[in-house]
């Protein structure tokens, strides 16, 4: 299993040349091979939802795909969310709602509910629930993660 | 002049949260040395065999490996210590920090591997060879005693407690309500596994350990007299934690292996836990089956409690030794009036994954008993789960009520509280007779809805010491430096505002050290709801005395008195508002390394926030599947230093309470298998789970044991979820006393449905 791939994989904007085996997963490369460490690794089986990152706008399981999946792809993770010193609307959302506590699984809630929103800016409340609820967090009880998202949904769709 | 600002009970925004946000963290896997090893631990694959032999030769060929310990390597390092209630006899049980002659559970570390990467380290570890003579394993902790190895009886301890008449009063008893009730095997499964990374400086001869939480003190001092160094040679470094919840930052043995192997190999060793290994490896906690009777008199009035229970610790008695069964027992007694009461409550020892504690440990299990028994009188006397609590109840009169009863090495003496007062808030707060009014009609309608009440006392602020030092810095900043440690819960906010308030700065220019061992020499830490209460005491007072300081010396320097100086948003000024004033980081540059001030807060006694919980539930009686429909938590907290941050420990510690109450469960085979060991198979609540609640906290009851009132809220959101789910279901079955189990699974509510003829 040691042989090893060349490939570049395409993270918020910016080429990084990397060496993985083809086992590796994407989450791994991100965080070990790219240095991005935002993204977190909470399960490895793809529930927890912790390593969350948006792949061509889609909110992946970085957990589950293996980095040479990613090739060619755009790769979003939490690093690329602000502009400069200026939060996004949903990190700014969080914060406001109190939508953390410890902060592990903040960034994949962060890219599944941006991702979904980028996409489906209109998406039902019933509906919007139901994709939150594919993430775990075990601080919060949720709610003002809901509230956040609400919120910075409703800033979004604004825009 | 204007006034000073005031951020104590205000619910101002979190320190913690931007970097966060950002993705910006550091949380253990994210500390990185160059050249370091990764460790990847073999565990047994079995729940009870001896230990025959260890063949590592094929894992040593595979390229990147650097070397495989087994016991023969770690032969010198003594098992893991008590830190709590460690009673002597609980000692031959200690776990070793890789296994010597038996293996006891599947999981336990058996050999640990050191490679170039932790893929290869997984890959040989894959290629460890173990002969494991299987023997039969112990997997219940009810019933006869018996060998638990060829040296070890299955029960090293039975916790009594007692005080009052129990038999006269049972003789002269009324009534007697009997139960048989037993509680699920949970734990705290935070979302960051375990992780630790040791690296050892030669070149100043400090070994230093990342990945250190909750205890970081403690943990130093231990780890360092079990690998023959010296403390102050030795580091632990708390990064981010991601969650606590009272399993996390326990001295476990990868922590000592990770040092052990750091300093022996002259590398950097880094271990970071797989999801299945945290599943059954990390503390496990809750299980506990209790045989409780109370007598009663005509009207339902409590006049003994007698309690016998069976706690399920797994195969070690790990850090906590018998602090939850011990806890459990202390604190049955809530906050009803008990003439008489006696509890022994047995330890023992099963083939299943160590116990520790868990998020209002013992308390949970505890109230969840107490609240059946209490709902159980009322069915029997004939009155409501209202009145009966009500009758009951300790009065405000009562205040400070001595249990007499010990726990952590503390009396235990409630400090203050109106328990009437706050359940008579929380049911106005529910809307309770609508409510009952809404459900009887629903249920002439068909429907299964059922509402509940629990209520509980909890513990927090355990001493007996913690000391701040706070330092003005030559830039103007503000350094608070405690002996606690942050495992998410909004330290660094909370600390930041009580000093803001003596000192007259904003607490957003406050920067609050925690959990790190090179920076104060002793810390308490943060476990049993104590870091408000201890640590925002001592801040406060090293705070209060560092004010003091600054204006003796600005005094000096403005040529008055420092009675007529006030600090006003970092500027000290002239109270009546005339003449120069100078800045704080005017006054730093003035004095360099002058604007510092320690002091200690003690404190012998814990003090007692209590709560009460209301429950709405529907059951779905083609699923067994449970939804609550209206969940209400009233808590005195004494004085919130900041509300939000308060509701926001009580509404995860729901969560993880309705986990415990309906789904969450470590699951074993016959054979001693674990059968939780993903995510798909231990079912934590998510956002569809998790109802909204509404959450009233009351300062009606300020403690008097600190001059803030403060008491702790990180538990009281957890206590008693089991119980009042349990309520609830029975009335919306119309049937007392059906729910005698947790959790609540649809598995199990569908058998009892159907068992019952309901369905």
């Amino acid at each position: 299993m040691t042989e090893k791939t060349a490939l570049t994989l395409s993270i918020n904007g910016h080429a990084h040349a990397i060496n993985v085996e083809a086992r590796r997963t994407l989450a791994d490369a991100i965080r070990e091979d790219c240095g991005q460490t935002g993204t977190h690794i909470g399960c490895e089986h793809g529930i927890c939802g912790a390593c969350t990152v948006i792949v061509n706008g889609e909110p992946v399981r970085s957990c589950l795909m293996f980095a040479v999946q990613a090739e060619g792809k755009k790769i979003r993770t939490v690093e690329g969310l602000a502009d400069g010193d200026t939060l996004h609307v949903m990190q700014q959302a969080f914060m406001d709602h109190h939508g953390l506590q410890c902060g592990f699984c903040t960034p994949g809630f962060l890219m599944l509910a941006v991702g979904v929103l980028e996409r489906e800016p209109n998406i039902s409340d019933d509906d919007l629930l139901d994709v939150l609820s594919s993430n775990l967090c075990r601080c919060t009880g949720y709610q003002n993660i809901i509230k956040a998202v609400r919120a910075a949904a409703e800033q979004m769709r604004g825009k | 002049m204007t006034a000073p600002a005031k951020f104590v009970g205000r619910s101002v925004p979190r320190l913690e949260d931007r970097p966060l946000l950002l993705g910006q963290g550091r949380f253990a896997a994210d500390i990185s040395f160059p050249g370091q090893w990764h460790m990847r631990v073999v565990r047994s694959p079995v729940a009870h065999g001896k230990l025959q032999g260890i063949n590592a030769a094929a894992a040593l060929t595979l390229p990147g490996v650097h070397a495989v310990w087994t016991r023969d390597n770690v032969a010198h390092i003594p098992p893991i210590p008590f830190r709590l209630t460690g009673l002597v006899e609980l000692e031959p049980y200690r776990q070793p920090i890789l296994a010597n002659d038996y293996v006891r559970y599947v999981g336990e570390p058996v050999a640990v591997v050191f490679a170039a990467d932790p893929y290869i380290a997984e890959d040989a570890a894959e290629l460890v060879e173990l002969n494991i003579e299987t023997l039969a394993p112990v997997m219940h902790a009810s019933g006869d005693t018996g060998p638990f190895d060829a040296e070890r009886a299955t029960e090293p301890s039975i916790i009594r407690k007692s005080y009052g008449d129990v038999d006269a009063a049972f003789n002269a008893a009324h009534a007697i309500v009997t139960l048989e009730l037993s509680i699920g095997r949970h734990s705290g499964v935070p979302l960051e596994t375990r992780g630790a990374i040791a690296r050892y400086d030669e070149a100043r001869d400090i070994l230093e350990m990342h990945g250190a939480a909750k205890v970081p003190w403690w943990n130093r001092d231990h780890i360092a007299k079990m690998i023959g160094r010296s403390r102050t040679n030795m580091h632990l470094l708390e990064g981010h934690v991601g969650g606590g919840f009272g399993i996390r930052g326990e001295i476990y043995p990868e922590d000592v292996l990770v040092c052990a192997a750091a300093l022996h190999f002259k590398k950097p060793v880094k271990w970071i836990e797989d999801r299945r290994e945290h599943l059954i490896a990390a503390n496990h906690s809750r299980q506990q089956q209790h045989n409780i009777r109370a007598a009663i008199d005509a009207a339902g009035h409590i006049l003994a409690i007698d309690d016998k229970f069976y706690h399920d610790n797994g195969a070690y008695m790990r850090t906590h030794a018998a602090t939850v069964p011990d806890l459990a027992a202390a604190m049955l007694p809530g906050p009803y009036r008990v003439p008489a009461y006696r509890v022994a409550g047995h330890i023992r020892l099963t083939n299943k994954t160590p116990c520790g504690t868990y998020r209002a440990p013992g308390r949970y299990e505890s109230s969840f008993v107490r609240e059946r028994v209490l709902d159980a009188i009322a069915a029997k006397v004939g009155i409501d789960g209202v009145e009966i609590r009500r009758r009951n109840l300790i009065a405000k009169s009562a205040m400070p009520y001595d249990l007499h009863l010990e726990t952590l090495g503390t009396h235990i003496v409630y400090d203050s509280g109106d328990y009437a007062l706050l359940l008579d808030k929380t049911l106005e707060r529910a809307g309770w007779p609508a409510l009952q009014a809404s459900l009887k009609k629903r249920r002439a309608a068909g429907e299964m809805v059922g509402a509940g009440v629990a209520m509980f006392v909890e513990k927090s602020g355990l001493g007996p010491s913690d000391t701040v030092r706070v330092e003005i810095k030559n830039d103007g900043k503000v350094e608070v430096v405690t002996g606690v440690a942050s495992i998410g819960q909004g330290v660094e906010t909370a600390m930041a505002q009580i000093a803001a308030d003596a000192l007259g700065v904003d607490y957003a220019t406050i920067n609050v050290v925690h959990g790190q061992t090179d920076r104060i020499d002793q810390g308490a830490g943060a476990f049993a709801s104590r870091v408000t209460v201890m640590c925002g005491e001592a801040t406060r007072l090293a705070s209060v005395k560092l004010r003091g300081k600054v204006l003796r010396l600005a005094a000096e320097l403005m040529q008055t008195d420092a009675a007529a100086l006030d600090i006003i948003n970092g500027e000290i000024v002239r109270r009546d508002n005339t003449g120069p004033s100078m800045t704080l980081t005017e006054l730093a540059q003035a004095r360099p390394g002058d604007l510092s001030a320690e002091d200690t807060f003690l404190s012998s006694h814990m003090v007692y926030p209590y709560g009460v919980h209301v429950a709405a539930v529907k059951i779905d009686s083609d699923t067994g599947g449970v939804a609550i429909e209206r969940y209400v938590i009233g808590y005195d907290i004494g004085k919130a230093v900041n509300p939000r941050l308060v509701e926001s420990q009580i509404a995860g510690g729901l969560a993880q309470g309705l986990g415990g109450a309906l789904l969450e469960e470590f699951v074993y085979d016959d054979n001693g298998e674990p059968l939780s060991v993903t995510f798909a198979d231990y079912l934590m609540p998510t956002s569809r789970e998790v109802p909204q609640m509404s959450i009233l906290i009351t300062e009606d009851a300020p403690s008097p044991l600190n001059p803030m009132g403060l008491k702790g809220a990180g538990e009281g959101g957890a206590n008693p979820v089991g119980a009042v789910i349990a309520a609830a279901i029975d009335d919306a079955l119309q049937r007392p006393g059906t729910i005698a189990e947790l959790p609540v699974t649809p598995q199990r509510l569908k058998s009892i449905l159907k068992k019952t003829g309901l369905r």
